[in-house]
């Protein structure tokens, strides 16, 4: 009853939001960001969607906009982002970081 | 090889940072070699087991289950360094007199001590887990240059928590403990602005301004020494407002706490005596 209380808790606010938060997707291939620049609104909340399709774990990490996020071999992970002022934000793969480098534009 | 020993490196750094700490708090106590050590083997062995279930994790709780279990582990290693703050307001004073009558060896603080073995473990547990996870993928890609890169990288991490550890001793007895005290504040501050910025991640707290200041440009996140003070004293070169917020009120919390429930020895001593007289008193107060 408890557990079930606190994830109901834990629930609310994503199931208000999840509705209305504009999602963008980057793909992992070969240890590589696909697009490597994603263009997104500033000042405001978004969703960023990571799909792996390596067969090795990545971990998908900004120093910038402060966010990681462990991304295992073959799925996927979502990662709520901002709302961040107009300006670039680095992002990379923190398990590969001599390929894995991408690039927020917030506008 | 440079590549994994930099990775395991920064994630050894930070557990290290963090049980090096430990050591220093629990200085002059009994049998702690074996409360860390054991400690760090439990961290380990967790470090597998979370590495192993990181899918099913991840999966939990529409998706969130990485961030609360981050958050969770974070807000149980305050919990307990928060409690062992406390608690050594009370016997602090009276350890460090001990330690100087007998030069070392002191009987005391099991059931604290054992609250730091616990932050040890789940030091190791969160920082380790990453390190098995990069692991598995360098093994599986066929890297060549892991064992030599995973060996330099965590003879690198202890390092740096050994000579941390051994500059702390040089700290004169008298202040020692209040400085290690106030090291573990700030410790346990930092670790709660981290939950809390998992939990904003999650989308489970609400940010309340997303970068209240950038001082990036002064000291980054990701250099080694943005890194170092992120564990040490929460460093963030751009927080947002709800983790400002989660540092400001653990240090408050602990303050507090360490005024109204510690004290003098003395204090300490004749507490059980005067419990119902003291009640009152802390009503007035609160």
């Amino acid at each position: 009853m408890k557990r079930f209380l606190i994830a109901a808790l834990f629930a609310l606010p994503l199931v208000a939001i999840a509705t209305e938060v504009p999602m963008f997707t980057l793909t992992i291939k070969d240890h590589r960001y696909q697009p490597t620049t994603l263009k997104v609104p500033a000042d405001t909340k978004i969703k960023i969607k990571v799909i792996n399709n390596d067969s090795t774990p990545e971990e998908f990490e900004s120093s910038d906009f402060s966010r990681e996020k462990i991304v295992m071999p073959n799925s996927s992970i979502e990662v709520f982002v901002g709302p961040l002022k107009a300006g670039e934000y680095k992002f990379f793969g923190d398990f590969h970081q001599d390929t894995a480098q991408g690039v927020l534009i917030a506008e | 090889m440079w590549g994994i020993a930099l990775l395991v490196f920064r994630e050894v750094l930070e557990a290290a940072l963090i049980v090096t700490i430990v050591a220093a708090a629990t200085r002059g106590v009994a049998r702690r070699g074996w409360f860390i050590g054991g400690g760090i083997g439990l961290g380990v062995s967790g470090a597998l087991l979370v590495a192993t279930f990181a899918g099913a994790i991840a999966g939990a709780a529409s998706g969130v289950g990485q961030e609360l279990f981050n958050a969770c582990v974070l807000f149980a290693a305050v919990l307990m360094i928060g409690w062992h703050v406390i608690w050594m307001s009370s016997h602090g004073r009276e350890l460090a007199q001990h330690m100087k009558a007998v030069g070392g060896a002191v009987q005391t603080g099991a059931s604290s001590l054992s609250l730091l073995l616990a932050v040890v473990a789940l030091a190791v547990l969160r920082e380790g887990s990453e390190v098995v996870l990069f692991l598995y993928g360098m093994m599986a890609g066929g890297a060549d240059g892991l064992v030599r890169g995973l060996a330099i990288g965590i003879a690198g991490g202890s390092t740096v928590g050994f000579l941390l550890y051994f500059g702390l001793l040089r700290i004169p007895l008298r202040y020692f403990f209040t400085a290690t005290n106030w090291m573990l504040v700030l410790l346990a501050a930092g670790l709660a602005s981290s939950a809390a910025r998992y939990l904003v991640q999650a989308n489970l707290l609400p940010e309340l301004g997303s970068q209240i200041w950038d001082s990036s440009w002064l000291l980054s996140d990701g250099s080694v020494l943005g890194k170092m003070l992120h564990i040490l004293i929460g460093y963030d070169a751009r927080p947002s407002g709800i983790q400002l917020v989660f540092y400001a009120v653990v240090v408050i919390a602990l303050m507090l706490g360490t005024r109204l429930l510690g004290g003098s020895p003395r204090q300490a001593a004749v507490r059980p005596a005067s419990k119902a007289a003291a009640a009152p008193e802390l009503d007035a107060v609160v």
